[in-house]
């Protein structure tokens, strides 16, 4: 076993040149000459400065915005490095809630939420997406009908007609490419970037 | 269940089907030593490789000698990603300044990546430098892929070769699998990634100022190289803990069509090398459509379980239409999500576009069931095929038994240390998973891990030891695995579900390589036809079906029905 040292040892080196090294080395260099918008994470700007990227679902709280779905990401608590506390969005910390379907949390999570609406005043979310967390926990996505319930209230608050906020739904709405590859979603950050272009 | 959704299902497999064959072909080629399309630019590569390395490319190994190099370069390869890890924060490329691994979690992860496993106790985006992630994992998941090839064509040569005293040589086998196969595939889908969004950069994170006026950090990195290789390679480890499901690692409806048929294409295509190497399509055929259809009953259940929702989310009013969207994400919804899981896991991928543990139980059933069968459907890369050649020997030993003659399968006699062989390796699986599961239940730190009660807590122990043992690595995330006892435990795991199982293999590979080849008679059973197809799927479901069926009746099979009936935990 010994006379296979040698070549274990080399191969492994030799292997961790190519695979390891110059492997995604070169692909990093094609992707930033050739698409380097995308390699850089399909940033977005504004007035210069990064507002997030198209990719990656934001915390919106606001009621002058329209929301994404929950998020069940969290972050190191600052007062104590060993426990978690609630981030939605946490696009440095990635992940899905992971409550199975039988979980009392998951249950009681989703009553609170619509019952979180009913109280402000809301109108209260009942789509599958508009209560359940993602999987990434930055969906930048929620469903059109998702967008179009949170219409009335985004138009209230912005003191704007329903019909025009429609409009704009309507517009960011994303359809399934020749009727069958994807979901019909709509992007929550260039919505909402498109609700601030209106006076 | 919509025509849409299967439409979006069909399109993958016939992907995946049109590319396997002529993929096979190829492949066949390779591993055969011939000259390919792409010897002109790769072959001086080898020739450095064998020369740097002191390997003789034309002299052959017995299975022994074989499965020494092979256990040496595993060997190798745990200890220097140990210490990769164990010293990131001194060495270069660590933008984060992530501090060293610890030993325990080091150890899980390093025998995680040498076994194709990808099974994930850490963070990708809180726990690896760049440098880890690329001279570590990505490295791995070209080797760990391209040795489980090497095994496999090592067992096919043992079926396809007469009274020879060799297998092979690995050190060949290894460098050949890795330059002409993955490096080549891998090159062109990370670009395509990139194309379609996948970031690809050295930078480790972005700062960005939200609408609202809030900080968000981005981590950030070179993504999609790595992400092409994880679903070429069967590995499964994600750049980022949400693995496929981040949208920089699958940003739209056209990424994860291509991951998804990225992950099923080697092993399908092996299948069909399989075939061309033993000089018989038709054998390669009736195992590639035995896969298949453990793949597509899988995905149907699946998708029906998924679409169905969450009866107890529809109580409260919560609209059922899109199915239980808990853990998904809106650009795949359920159909898409339902054939990633059963792909991931019919494969050894273990690399996931939705969480699993979210998962209805019968939703989630499937992909527990598809690694408590070892990832044979179709397997991981080379895995898949040893793996089924292993179930095809038992399954023409029980149809000599019905007709009392000696079993053979391709021309080889199938004897008392074949079949003592066989059964070695097909019982390290219920050993391992339902011998750790059961010490897990009895240990109450392991039960303090648990992200969930009652019998979906159970249903959590099991799917970590079936994804392990069957070097899968996709998880019911709710178990927090990054414990003393689990890393030890599963990094156990899949240390015998890998080399436990192929040391056997290998040997059986041996021992068929030395018989004679008796020709075909109007006695020899086909295995070629409907029949062995109806016979090798009845051996899977006796082998496996009733060895774990007390297990999943107390964990997915009985959440199932308190689900039904309302009951929460």
């Amino acid at each position: 076993m010994l006379a296979q040292l040698r070549p274990a040892i080399v191969m492994i080196v030799l292997f961790t040149i190519l695979t390891g090294l110059a492997y995604p080395l070169a692909i990093t260099a094609i992707a930033q000459l050739v698409l380097s918008h995308k390699a850089n994470g399909s940033l977005i700007e504004r007035d210069g400065a990064i507002i997030g990227s198209s990719l990656i679902g934001q915390n919106f709280t606001s009621d002058r915005y329209f929301h994404g779905r929950p998020s069940a990401t969290s972050a190191p608590d600052p007062a104590d490095a060993t426990k978690t506390v609630d981030a939605p969005y946490n696009a440095a910390n990635s992940g899905g809630s992971n409550l199975g379907p039988t979980s009392q949390k998951l249950v009681d999570r989703v009553t609170a939420s619509i019952e979180a609406d009913f109280s402000a005043g809301r109108v209260p979310a009942f789509e599958a997406d508009a209560v359940t967390t993602s999987a990434s926990g930055l969906d930048p996505h929620i469903s059109p009908e998702n967008a179009q319930a949170q219409v009335p209230t985004v138009a209230r608050t912005r003191k704007l007609s329903e019909a025009r906020v429609r409009g704009l739904v309507n517009a960011a709405t994303e359809h399934r490419f020749a009727g069958i590859i994807g979901e019909p979603r709509v992007n929550v950050l260039r919505l909402n970037l498109a609700l601030d272009t209106l006076r | 269940m919509t025509i849409i959704g299967l439409a979006q299902i069909a399109i993958v497999l016939a992907a995946v089907l049109a590319a396997a064959i002529p993929l096979g072909g190829y492949i066949a080629r390779v591993l055969s030593g011939e000259r390919t399309l792409l010897s002109p630019a790769l072959a001086p590569v080898e020739r450095t490789f064998y020369k740097l390395s002191g390997v003789d490319p034309a002299r052959e190994q017995s299975w022994l000698s074989y499965t020494y190099s092979m256990l040496a370069f595993s060997i190798v390869g745990f200890a220097s990603l140990y210490a990769l890890q164990r010293f990131q924060s001194v060495l270069p490329l660590n933008p984060q300044g992530f501090d060293p691994v610890p030993a325990d979690l080091a150890f899980n992860t390093s025998m995680s990546f040498i076994t194709n496993t990808n099974w994930q106790n850490y963070s990708g985006e809180t726990t690896m430098s760049h440098l880890v992630q690329m001279l570590g994992l990505t490295v791995h998941n070209f080797v760990s892929a391209a040795t489980g090839l090497a095994m496999a064509f090592a067992l096919v040569r043992g079926f396809s070769r007469a009274q020879s005293a060799t297998v092979g040589n690995f050190w060949v086998d290894l460098t050949r699998a890795t330059l002409y196969v993955l490096l080549p595939l891998a090159i062109v889908v990370a670009l395509a990634l990139v194309g379609l969004g996948s970031p690809q950069t050295l930078t480790g994170s972005l700062e960005a100022t939200t609408l609202e006026g809030a900080k968000q950090i981005i981590s950030i990195g070179p993504v999609a190289s790595q992400e092409a290789i994880k679903e070429l390679g069967t590995n499964g480890g994600g750049f980022f803990n949400a693995n496929s499901a981040h949208p920089f690692e699958n940003p739209n409806a056209f990424s994860n069509l291509l991951e998804n048929w990225a992950l099923l294409v080697v092993p399908f295509a092996s299948v069909f090398a399989f075939g061309r190497i033993v000089l018989d399509f038709r054998q390669g055929r009736a195992i590639a459509i035995a896969m298949g259809i453990v793949l597509v009953v899988g995905v149907g259940v699946a998708y029906w379980a998924e679409a169905n929702g969450n009866p107890l989310l529809s109580a409260i009013g919560v609209e059922t239409s899109p199915g239980n969207m808990e853990g998904k994400e809106v650009r795949f919804g359920v159909a898409s999500s339902a054939l990633f899981a059963t792909a991931t896991t019919g494969t050894s991928t273990g690399a996931v576009n939705s969480m699993h543990d979210s998962f209805t139980p019968i939703g989630g059933l499937v992909p527990l069931f598809n690694m408590l069968l070892g990832c044979i459907s179709p397997g991981g890369v080379g895995a898949g095929l040893y793996g089924f050649l292993v179930l095809a020997v038992v399954a023409v030993f029980v149809a000599g038994l019905m007709v009392g003659r000696t079993p053979e399968y391709l021309g080889k006699k199938i004897e008392t240390r074949e079949m003592k062989l066989a059964m070695l390796a097909v019982l390290i699986y219920p050993l391992t998973v339902l011998g750790f599961s059961a010490a897990s239940v009895l240990v109450k730190s392991a039960l303090d891990s648990l992200g969930n009660s009652g019998p979906h807590g159970l249903s959590e122990i099991l799917y970590a030891f079936a994804s392990t043992n069957a070097n899968n690595g996709s998880a019911f995330a709710g178990l927090s695995g990054n414990t003393p006892w689990y890393n030890t435990t599963l990094g156990l795991a899949m240390f015998l579900g890998r080399f436990a199982y192929v040391v056997p293999v290998m040997a059986l590979a041996g021992s068929f390589a030395a018989k004679k080849k008796s020709p075909e008679s109007a006695g020899t059973f086909p295995t070629h036809g409907p029949l062995f197809i109806g016979l090798l799927l009845g051996v899977i479901v006796i082998l496996y079906l009733l060895q774990y069926f007390p297990a999943l009746a107390l964990g997915p099979v009985v959440e199932h029905l308190l689900l039904q009936a309302g009951k929460t935990f």
